[in-house]
């Protein structure tokens, strides 16, 4: 036979309950209330939210990686990233070599008012030139002002965080963000 | 006897007026507080989160701004809608509110009008609500609205019962169907010869007090009882094409009947504004410390309701019409019965 069990009912009232308790009096019930310190919850504005290290806040491109493969603007779903670029001469890797031919940047934007964040780019880039970066304040007034530039997409490259450490006993090295 | 207020006579126009306007401030004032220390605050902090801190000191002036709020936004009558029954509904149901307050006594004197059938007129002005809810139902011109009516008719009329049922009991024990004698005999009464704490009827009618709190519940359609204002499947029922102040009297009407239904439970139950004969404090005490009394009880009872509100999902529709039939109902039935025989053998 079951063991005799307290209804639902109030159980989930003493749940309700016992969750005030613990946010008002987050230092035990004898001490003075306070919610701030025991709610989960961040008060915007007066202060930042720390986000997850892998957090999927903008995308950030180092550009001298890209080679305009155009991998990225064509597996995104939006079709939010606009890339144009031209072929260029740059200078032999050894002295007395070939000078390289090279795909050269002239358009690289993301359009963050349409990107879903799905992150598909930055798996896709077969040379590390997009990362994810953490940080989420760069909402715009304007609609328009969302799109982000290449020079605008570089300037997030800083705040890219290294790489979490792999678990230990795994074959892959983690990789480096390059900086 | 003419009253005196600081030693001027006053007319019976002059002492009803100030009496009116003291009880709407009362019922504004403790309407507002339910909702800041409620709906704002204690369902934030089940939920781990603080609520809102912005507007005032912890966000105390929050209602104040919502207010505003919805004062600026448009006042839209649907064109179909049958514009005299759709603008007075809301009209209606906030009457139904403010009338009840009228003979909720909160000290020895301070009582609009003190009916000699008192809880009586209580619960026959909140059954009036209905009329207002079925007819912003019926005049939106809306299905959903006509759907969220008929449910809220459905459960008010199911859950009316239990709710004078429940009554029934405290009126056999305090012999009478005026709030004072009620709020009296429990003052006055004694538990086996000892009058310590008076006789509060939650002592004696623990079971029609619990029918009486479930019963308010589906009166104020709160949570589990929600389904005429389920917004998951109606939208908001009989409310969903009102907006701007027409929905701020519903939302009002909502909070202050939830004031109302638990100023008459603690009237009921908890001995309402009076404290114990035996501790010996005259009508001059009472008549300043009444009223706190009064209203601190009904506030923790509203608290009760709303955290019952926050906690539990919505029952269906025939769990909820079978709970009313086949189990309150019957119940109070057999409470009315037990009451009875008890009270002619002591």
């Amino acid at each position: 036979m079951a063991k005799p069990q307290l209804p639902g009912i109030v159980k989930g009232l003493g749940i309700t309950l016992k969750t005030a308790f613990e946010t008002m009096f987050p230092d035990g019930p004898l001490r003075p209330p306070a919610p701030s310190k025991g709610a989960a919850t961040v008060q915007y504005p007066h202060e930042k939210e720390e986000p997850a290290p892998r957090a999927r806040g903008v995308i950030a491109l180092k550009e001298e990686n890209c080679t305009a493969c155009m991998l990225c603007a064509r597996e995104c779903p939006d079709w939010c990233i606009y890339i144009e670029a031209h072929k260029t001469l740059a200078p032999p890797r050894r002295a007395g070599g070939k000078p390289r031919s090279v795909n050269a940047l002239d358009r690289f934007d993301i359009d963050f008012s349409l990107c879903m964040y799905c992150g598909i780019c930055v798996e896709v880039c077969p040379f590390e030139a997009l990362f994810w970066s953490p940080e989420y304040e760069y909402s715009e007034v304007r609609i328009q002002d969302l799109l982000h530039d290449k020079s605008r997409l570089d300037q997030w490259m800083h705040t890219v965080p290294d790489f979490e450490p792999l678990e230990p006993g795994s074959e892959v090295k983690v990789k480096k963000v390059p900086r | 006897m003419t009253p005196t207020i600081l030693g001027l006579e006053l007319a019976y126009w002059q002492e009803t007026t100030i009496r009116v306007l003291l009880g709407l401030a009362a019922l504004l004032l403790l309407t507002g507080g339910v909702v800041y220390l409620y709906l704002f605050k204690f369902v934030s902090f089940m939920q781990s989160r603080l609520g809102p801190m912005e507007a005032g000191p912890y966000g105390s002036l929050q209602l104040l701004a919502e207010v505003g709020k919805w004062l600026q936004k448009e006042d839209i009558t649907t064109e179909n809608a049958d514009k005299t029954v759709f603008r007075l509904a809301p009209a209606i149901v906030l009457a139904s509110t403010f009338v009840m307050f009228a003979v909720i006594p909160a000290g020895p004197s301070a009582v609009i009008a003190d009916l000699g059938t008192g809880i009586y007129f209580v619960l026959a002005m909140s059954g009036l609500s209905v009329v207002g809810i079925l007819m912003a139902g019926w005049a939106s011109a809306n299905k959903y609205a006509l759907l969220g009516a008929l449910r809220a008719a459905g459960q008010l009329i199911a859950y009316e019962l239990p709710l004078v049922l429940a009554v029934v009991g405290v009126v056999i024990s305090a012999e009478s169907l005026n709030l004072q004698d009620i709020v009296r005999a429990q003052s006055e009464g004694a538990i086996f010869g000892w009058d310590g704490i008076g006789n509060p009827f939650i002592l004696t009618q623990i079971v029609g007090f619990t029918i009486f709190l479930i019963a308010v519940q589906a009166e104020l359609t709160q949570s589990p009882f929600d389904m005429p204002v389920a917004e998951s499947e109606l939208v908001h029922g009989y409310q969903v094409e009102y907006s701007g102040i027409r929905f701020l009297v519903y939302f009002i009407a909502e909070f202050a009947t939830a004031v109302a239904f638990a100023a008459v439970a603690s009237t009921l139950f908890l001995g309402g504004w009076a404290l114990p004969a035996s501790w010996g404090l005259g009508d001059g005490v009472m008549h300043v410390v009444g009223p706190l009394v009064v209203s601190a009880k009904a506030v923790l009872l509203v608290g009760v309701v709303f955290w019952v509100r926050f906690t539990l999902p919505r029952f269906r529709e025939d769990q909820l019409q079978a709970l009313a039939w086949k189990f309150l109902i019957p119940i109070s039935l057999a409470n009315i019965v037990v009451t009875g025989v008890l009270k002619v053998v002591f």
